[in-house]
């Protein structure tokens, strides 16, 4: 392969650059923009025939925490999740940046700027920032892929895991990567320190003492780093920073060069020098950041820099949303190059649930028993396609917070007094972090009723295997749920009225309730055709 | 060499296949190529566009810069006009006319050709009657292709090459009938224009 040029979206770049720089094992929980790492590493030959661990995790935390006990066993490898995955990995993330790292780690973030699918926009190098975990942000497919060799490098030579952020137009946009050559894996090597994961407070002391002292090493990397380049300009009225992805809206306005200098940041900490050179020669400085501005903020302070930072914090360019190249040109004063008005015939047309879908059979029972009966306000849902409910004609969902919630928001307004509470939550979704909140509600027979809708995938992300497949009745009742209120129903329109029943009935128990509608989802059902 | 293409559509509608045969041509060619598409939650029957670059220098954005798309492929008529904003004054829309309806405000077809009719260059294919037509149903996004094809300053018998090797493991007949697609739809482009 090497050599070779091949057309990769930036997701299956970081997968072929992590099975090329030796990794040997994949952990991930799907999510968009994230999902189709892991789905390149289980489609590999080369992943196969390595015997490379390319299984899903029930969820982020548990990927991060596998991940980091291969890398304690000194082999590389990657785990790979959605922004808002990095939320319920930080507990790992964070001391992993305490305990360091002894195989390469990579931890791969995908962030969705617009919020294409998710529920917030928040920018994962935060992350990287507050636990002084250094963090790669390639602006293209070939730096994606080259950089997964670079960071397996650093992280085991100071021995620190990394972050990657990448955002959804790089996740999903295709181009050419020249690959390297193939790199073998490493054999089991365990720490020399056999104290160096051992967060006890006299440890953790001194290991956080040393991850301090560690980051001067970090700047100076990142100060010599392939990945931050300056470049100069004549005109110095303004310099141009621009992170990841920003580069190339920046560059995309000047394809014959930049007329003022352009420090081009791919790795962080943020190269100290070259920050310092551009404040010293330019008069102001604009800062093109993809996200949140996390360099901008720092460049300005507290009190403000002594000269002028533009970004998305004064108005140059938006505070909120993805960039392109053309909010960049306006930024600069260039002309708005946009086209004529999109045509005020054309209407939104939001995703829906699928002809056929068994949540639609499901809603339609809950619409009869609850939302008819007793008004809006008590179906509290979860992240998947079943959020899709929230839309007409359906309208029977009020909540959709992070995964899991739905169990545990319905059982505190059950607390509160509101009746019927009701929650609905995936199978897959369950098994990520339902199932937790789920013995809270055990421990104290809350009353409330629990969809678990077990369409035997998780549907949103494309039809990934769910560890929930075939298990959800054994969990619930291992966990406590009382069997005889552990209902089961296929939800199909000839079995409505028997649906309706079932949670007529579940409704007059004064207690947990947990039903579950099984139906395989239609789209893997026309898949295996 | 440049070429600056939104593909539109709605989720499930497969405009992604458009792009695997240019693609193909691309990388044969030798050209730059930058492709942006939609997965995720809109692929559930919203509206979805992939943005596909060409050219024979590198490339920057993977996003087509507002105002600078030379053509839009639509295989609806109504997700054609979505993307005006991003459509060059001299560049082309190429859309098929037949409505994809799953939401209640869908506008009606009347109003939809008389705004499709206001750019001035324009080719509005009933894509799914040719595709009919020449017996291969499911082969109107072809069609749409081959409508296209002029307009991609790429050679058309490496188009024909490209669904040669993509539609190969399908099977001769999908590879004939997908042929026969390509070139209907730029029979059809040729006397639209004429």
């Amino acid at each position: 392969m090497e050599n070779q040029k091949v057309l990769l979206l930036g997701d299956e770049a970081i997968a072929q650059g992590a099975i090329d720089a030796g990794a040997s094992g994949f952990y991930a929980y799907p999510g968009t923009p994230s999902t189709e790492i892991m789905e390149y590493v289980q489609h590999s030959k080369e992943a196969d025939e390595g015997n490379i661990h390319r299984q899903w995790s029930a969820n982020e935390k548990t990927a991060v925490e596998s991940a980091l006990g291969m890398s304690y066993a000194g082999k590389r490898t990657v785990a790979c999740m959605k922004h808002v995955g990095v939320n319920v990995a930080a507990d790992p993330f964070v001391n992993s940046g305490v305990t360091g790292a002894n195989g390469g780690l990579i931890v791969v973030a995908a962030d969705d700027p617009s919020m294409h699918s998710s529920q917030n926009e928040q920018d994962s190098r935060f992350f990287a920032n507050f636990s002084l975990i250094p963090c790669l942000e390639p602006s293209n497919q070939q730096e994606a892929y080259d950089m997964m060799f670079y960071g397996m490098d650093f992280s085991e030579k100071f021995k620190t895991p990394l972050l990657m952020r990448i955002t959804t137009r790089l996740a999903h946009s295709r181009s050419g990567v020249v690959l390297k050559s193939k790199r073998p894996q490493n054999s089991l090597k365990l720490p020399e320190d056999g104290r160096q994961f051992v967060l006890l407070p006299s440890i953790s002391r001194k290991r956080y003492k040393l991850l301090l002292e560690a980051q001067t090493k970090f700047v100076e990397e990142s100060e010599n780093s392939p990945f931050n380049v300056y470049t100069d300009g004549a005109d110095k009225s303004l310099g141009v920073i621009a992170c990841g992805i920003g580069y190339n809206y920046y560059m995309e306005n000047f394809p014959s060069g930049s007329p003022n200098p352009v420090l081009k940041i791919g790795q962080y900490p943020a190269p100290r020098k070259l920050i310092e050179r551009m404040a010293k020669e330019c008069k102001t400085i604009l800062v093109i950041e993809e996200g949140m501005p996390l360099l901008e903020e720092n460049l300005r302070g507290f009190m403000n820099a002594p000269l002028e930072i533009k970004g998305r914090l004064d108005g140059t360019l938006p505070r909120d949303g993805e960039l392109n190249p053309n909010l960049i040109r306006i930024g600069l004063g260039l002309s708005d190059n946009t086209g004529n008005d999109v045509p005020e015939v054309v209407k939104l047309r939001p995703p829906a649930m699928c002809t056929g879908c068994s949540h639609i059979d499901t809603y339609k029972a809950l619409i009869e028993t609850v939302k008819d009966v007793y008004g809006d306000g008590h179906v509290f849902s979860d992240i998947g396609c079943y959020t899709l409910g929230a839309y007409p004609p359906y309208e029977i969902i009020n909540s959709c917070v992070d995964m899991g919630a739905s169990v545990t928001m319905a059982k505190g307004a059950a607390d509160a007094g509101l009746f019927p509470s009701i929650a609905v939550i995936g199978d897959s979704t369950f098994t990520h972090s339902g199932m937790t909140g789920l013995l809270d509600a055990v421990i104290e027979n809350t009353n409330m009723i629990l969809f678990i809708l077990d369409n035997s995938t998780t549907a949103m992300t494309g039809g990934q295997k769910s560890h929930a497949y075939g298990k959800i009745k054994d969990i619930c009742i291992g966990l406590g749920v009382n069997p005889e209120h552990v209902r089961e129903v296929v939800p199909l329109p000839k079995n409505h009225s028997e649906f309706v029943n079932i949670i007529k009935e579940e409704l007059e128990y004064n207690g947990l309730s947990v039903i579950i509608p099984t139906r395989e989802c239609i789209q893997t059902i026309g898949k295996k055709k | 060499m440049k070429r600056d293409i939104i593909l539109a559509g709605v989720g499930g509608q497969g405009i992604l296949s458009i792009a695997t045969v240019i693609g193909f041509v691309v990388v044969d060619q030798g050209l730059y190529l930058k492709q942006a598409e939609v997965h995720g939650m809109s692929q559930r029957g919203g509206d979805v566009q992939s943005n596909l670059r060409i050219s024979s220098d590198p490339i920057y954005s993977d996003l087509i810069p507002a105002g600078q798309a030379d053509l839009i492929i639509s295989v609806e008529p109504m997700e054609s006009l979505r993307y005006i904003p991003f459509l060059s004054r001299t560049g082309w829309l190429i859309t098929s006319t037949a409505p994809y309806v799953n939401i209640t405000d869908y506008p009606e077809n009347d109003v939809l050709m008389n705004e499709i009719r206001k750019v001035k260059n324009h080719i509005a294919i009933p894509a799914d009657t040719i595709a009919k037509e020449i017996g291969s149903p499911r082969s109107s996004n072809i069609v749409m292709l081959g409508a296209a094809s002029a307009y991609l300053d790429l050679p058309f018998e490496k188009l024909e090459e490209g669904i040669q090797k993509i539609f190969g493991k399908k099977g001769e007949k999908i590879v004939e009938s997908n042929l026969k697609a390509l070139h209907a739809g730029r029979d059809f482009a040729k006397s639209y224009i004429a």
